[in-house]
């Protein structure tokens, strides 16, 4: 019992002296990462705004967080070194993708004085940190969660990415429009929001549009290794089209074992499938003719995604996927905001939330991820989703 | 037809199972502890190769045998700075530290190798340079084994084969039985404990680097925690099989794979998870040390 | 001699229980004048969350000494009946502490029959075959819970299982004006979030209350000789069945509690939270509070749910900072030459701590 007590306190002495460890970094880790020290007024009458973001720095999901947090330094970072009145200081925080250390990296943010929120990453945590972020009149921009129960809880959430039924619903109508008497099969991750939220306004647009859905498969992150089994059954029903509402990763390797047993069907994707080309060690053959809905093109040739892409590059060694440019978008679009609004960097978060509410609905942004995007009241974006194709390892329009 | 299809799915992805849960058995029937670092290793093993691969141009051998030394240092150093000044303390204990082991490597690896996925370049391509399927054609190309499959299932086999010579003729062999049956007499007769359970380690870490490479190799796709669900999923096939039997660990992870396939084909694709653990636990019922396992289990 | 251990128990849970008090006012306090960080407040709940769960785990593995890696699997079934009770009975009970306690106790009792229906099989395999069932059951719960969709509308509740892939909400039939509470993957979202760190305090000390009081009751006792020697207990007439059934079922009680209190503070919860990892989080804190050991447990609990977002300066290296961390800390603790070394610098205080 003695000893336990000892080996107790022991415990507490070192998980104290850690956190006066944390507690002296945190204090001299912003002043360093940032240009723009102080917030508030500035010499030249311009205003530095406290930006946070938040998503999955760590654990499984961590490319996503990664590609926003980085996509948004990118942006703030030009933003900066431009002569532009609005300036930012920046801070991302890791949630794991979990709804409760989201809501912990939102306190954390709070914390340090954060004025307007680019995040968080996924859908799930969103939610739980939209619910917050309404409750306290917080202004909320996810890049990257498209499920309506993000913006649901309060008219200050709103979206850079398109919704879930929206993706589901222009890809039922595409393939209505533009590849009649399909069969269908899907295959979709059961355990995630995005995916089962495509999935189910897919399958009800596609019953609407009478396409004939064939075969219904599923996996979950616990069983994401092997999908011949899916695959084998889809062939078996007889698809000629294979709807992926997932994420490249998986969507690579059910490419490759298709590839492998001689099934060639036509692979329809969503927003998630972007990134499939950039993959280190991807081969762009298997991906020939697969067609997805995307916002976001890496190599389009207009200057801004150039200079963006070439930037990200320089600055962490992969190509940006949707994720970093919605991010990018983000940073641009409460920039936008603010300007219109005409914020000051002394206001509250409360004040200038208000403030960017108001104007949401009026401003048009042109962004990577989309032209003249504007809000509904609701904050869901209306921009259009692009189907494009995949030939010769590039996206072309069919 | 498609059912041989989804059976050949089952014994393809059941290998892989079997190769990983060979390892974690080797190390419970010794050390008595679950490793739950070991998913952990065969990532970095497959991050090992892949960067041989990928980045030096080696060959897919040499690129194994760099992945299995890398491993196997890796595993001693692990079992000497984390598990060996804990062979006194409680099971639990060894247990914490291993999940510690386990959050340390992946999250070391997401720093060193980055959170973007990477797709594995297969040790035999599962096409051929005009797209077509590089696989093993039967029934007129009705039914086909890809060769990576072939090539798990036979190294699978050997590792079996070799590591039960091993245990029972080597010396080093025998003494790891005996250390199995009882360290304090183990001792006694002459045999160093702590030698044997490190080597033990060594091997296994050496079988999770060869796991790593068919793996990634048969599902190619690679991330820090590529290792962590099929460690989980190795491990039950290994209490399946009855922890601690060679065999048996064998045997547990080709059920375990035919088990999810048939129920992803045949049941509901949703619930193939919770079919393999109903499985696992009516087998236990009625064997409590799981299909191989004796009572009194035989331990390596 | 006997009477003045006895007394040395009680004093340890009275130290406990005020423990724990005088936490909840020196935090209610600090709530109140503004001290205390944002960060630091949102976690109230959650480390009363954990805590219940890590005492309710210590009473399997630390009392009843077996290993259980599905304690989270209790957990979700808790969150989701108390967040489905919470949601439908919005209506019916107006007074939110009131419903929060209805919900709570809901969760207390579905996770209670869930454990009753794993207990009866898990608790007849011993040592690390019961943890790997344990943790299959675990498993099991979240795959089920992942497809499990139900609403409410002014005909009641509804309720679907999503077998196949193929169903959504839509499929339940719902009135106009019906709210989705739970929608398979996409979990339970829009919760009224109605905990309060009140009630996790009340939650603390009612786990506390019925852990201590089983311990030292008669059954307790029972339990505690099962551990140490099944067939020795069994022979002096204990019913094995019987008393790990008491224990393992109220522990699955009680992680429902916390569960419906954790489900209720988020609006947004997936069944995949409760995952492997969970579990083992949990068992983390009993091991590292000591097993058997409650306030241990407290402390432990508090300790690692606050450490993680302490390391957030470490920004990169967080979770590897985390990993090391707790390495360092089960080396040290079970470091046989630091445990002499403290116990004998422990011999000149006169601590009273001698229990058990």
């Amino acid at each position: 019992m003695k000893k336990k007590f000892f080996a107790l306190m022991m415990t507490m002495v070192m998980v104290l002296s850690l956190a006066a460890c944390g507690g002296k970094a945190e204090t001299s880790a912003p002043a360093d990462s940032n240009t723009p020290a102080q917030s508030g007024e500035t010499a030249e009458g311009g205003s530095t705004f406290k930006l946070g973001t938040i998503g999955p720095l760590t654990g499984d999901a961590a490319i996503y967080g990664q590609a926003v947090a980085n996509g948004a330094k990118i942006a703030v970072d030009e933003i900066n070194a431009s002569d532009s009145a609005i300036k930012f200081e920046f801070q991302s925080e890791d949630d794991v993708a979990d709804g409760e250390t989201s809501v912990n990296a939102y306190n954390t943010l709070m914390d340090w004085g954060m004025q307007v929120m680019v995040g968080p990453t996924t859908t799930g945590a969103s939610i739980a940190v939209a619910a917050k972020a309404a409750e306290e009149r917080t202004f909320m921009l996810t890049p990257s969660a498209s499920s309506t129960d993000v913006i649901a809880p309060g008219d200050n959430v709103f979206q850079v990415c398109f919704t879930d039924p929206n993706q589901g619903i222009a890809s039922a109508d595409y393939m209505a429009d533009n590849m009649s008497g399909a069969k269908i099969a899907v295959i979709y991750r059961n355990d995630d929001a995005y995916s089962q939220g495509i999935r189910d306004t897919f399958v009800s647009q596609s019953k609407a549009n009478n396409l004939e859905v064939v075969y219904e498969g599923t996996f979950t992150a616990d069983t994401a290794t092997d999908f011949s089994v899916q695959l084998t059954a889809a062939q078996a029903a007889g698809a000629d089209t294979v709807f992926l509402p997932i994420y490249y990763q998986p969507a690579s390797v059910i490419l490759t074992q298709a590839a492998a047993m001689n099934y060639a069907p036509t692979f329809f994707g969503v927003d998630g499938m972007d990134g499939i080309l950039t993959m280190e060690g991807f081969d762009t053959a298997l991906a020939e003719g697969v067609m997805l809905l995307t916002p976001f093109s890496a190599d389009a040739s207009d200057e801004r995604t150039q200079n963006f892409v070439k930037a990200y590059q320089a600055a962490y060694g992969e190509i940006p996927n949707q994720f970093a440019a919605d991010a990018y978008d983000g940073v641009y679009i409460v920039k936008a905001a603010l300007e219109a609004a005409g914020c000051t960097g002394d206001m509250s978060a409360t004040d200038i939330c208000e403030a960017l509410v108001g104007v949401m609905s009026t401003i048009s942004v042109d962004g990577l991820t989309g032209q003249g995007m504007t809000w509904a009241a609701t904050g869901e974006v209306s921009k259009a989703p692009m189907a494009v194709v995949i030939e010769n390892g590039t996206y072309v329009l069919p | 037809m498609e059912f041989l299809s989804y059976l050949i799915s089952g014994i393809s992805l059941g290998s892989v199972y079997a190769i990983i849960a060979l390892g974690y058995t080797m190390v419970y029937g010794i050390a008595k502890m679950l490793n739950f670092a070991h998913g952990d290793v065969i990532m970095v093993g497959g991050y090992i190769s892949f960067c041989a691969i990928s980045y030096l141009g080696l060959p897919g051998w040499l690129a194994l045998i760099l992945a299995m030394a890398v491993c196997t240092v890796l595993g001693i150093v692990i079992e000497g700075l984390a598990y060996k000044p804990l062979r006194s303390a409680p099971s639990l204990a060894v247990l914490i530290t291993a999940i510690g082991v386990s959050y340390f490597l992946q999250n070391t690896a997401l720093l060193i190798w980055k959170a973007a996925p990477k797709v594995y370049p297969s040790l035999i391509p599962t096409t051929n340079a005009q797209g077509e399927s590089n696989a093993l054609q039967l029934f007129n190309g009705q039914l086909s084994i890809s060769y990576i499959s072939l090539l798990t299932m036979a190294s699978c086999i050997v590792i079996m084969i070799a590591l039960t010579l091993f245990t029972s003729k080597t010396k080093m062999g025998k003494a790891m039985r005996a250390c199995s049956e009882d360290k304090g007499a183990a001792q006694l007769m002459g045999i160093n404990v702590n030698a044997t359970i490190s080597t033990t380690f060594a091997i296994g870490s050496a079988l999770a680097a060869i796991a790593g490479v068919l793996l990634c190799s048969s599902y190619p796709t690679l991330q820090p925690t590529t290792g962590s669900m099929p460690g989980i999923k190795a491990f039950t096939a290994a209490v399946f099989g009855g922890i601690g039997s060679i065999p048996g660990a064998f045997l547990g992870g080709l059920l375990l794979g035919i088990i999810e396939a048939m129920a992803k084909a045949y049941i509901s694709t949703n619930l193939a998870n919770t079919i393999v653990f109903a499985v696992l636990i009516v087998v236990l019922l009625v064997k409590p040390a799981g299909l191989l396992g004796k009572y009194v289990p035989e331990k390596v | 001699m006997k009477k003045l251990r006895i007394k040395q128990h009680t004093r340890t849970d009275f130290l406990t229980y005020l423990g724990v008090i005088i936490l909840f006012v020196v935090m209610n306090i600090l709530k109140s004048n503004g001290t205390l960080s944002r960060s630091l407040t949102g976690q109230l709940v959650p480390i009363c969350c954990y805590m219940s769960m890590a005492v309710s785990l210590n009473l399997t593995v630390g009392i009843l000494g077996e290993l259980s890696l599905g304690h989270a699997g209790f957990m979700s079934v808790g969150a989701f009946s108390g967040i489905v009770a919470a949601m439908s009975l919005q209506n019916i009970i107006p007074a939110v502490p009131l419903r929060l306690a209805v919900a709570m106790i809901i969760g207390a009792a579905a996770a209670a029959i869930a454990g009753a229906i794993v207990g009866t099989p898990v608790l007849r395999l011993r040592g690390d075959y019961l943890a790997i069932v344990t943790l299959a059951f675990g498993e099991i719960i979240k795959d089920l819970v992942n497809c499990l969709l139900v609403g409410y509308d002014s005909k009641g509740l509804h309720m679907a299982f999503n077998l196949t892939g193929s169903k959504t909400i839509d499929d339940l039939g719902m009135k106009e004006g019906g709210i989705a509470i739970i929608k398979g993957a996409q979990g339970a979202t829009g919760t009224t979030t109605i905990a309060t760190f009140t009630a996790g305090f009340i939650l603390v000390m009612v786990t506390l209350f019925v852990v201590l009081n089983l311990k030292h009751s008669r059954a307790g006792r029972a339990i505690m000789a099962l551990r140490d020697n099944a067939i020795a207990a069994e022979s002096v007439g204990i019913n094995i069945t019987k008393y790990k059934m008491m224990a393992f079922v109220t522990s699955a009680a009680l992680a429902g509690a916390a569960g419906a209190l954790y489900g209720l503070n988020f609006s947004s919860l997936q069944a995949t939270k409760f995952n492997f990892n969970t579990s083992i989080l949990i068992l983390v804190f009993v091991v590292l509070g000591g097993l058997g050991n409650l306030w241990g447990s407290l402390i432990a609990a508090a300790a690692l749910t606050v450490l993680p977002e302490l390391l957030r300066a470490f920004s990169d290296y967080r979770m590897l900072v985390y990993a090391i961390v707790l390495i360092l800390v089960m080396l040290t603790t079970n470091n046989p030459t630091l445990k002499t070394f403290f116990s004998r610098f422990k011999l000149h205080k006169p601590t009273g701590k001698e229990a058990v």
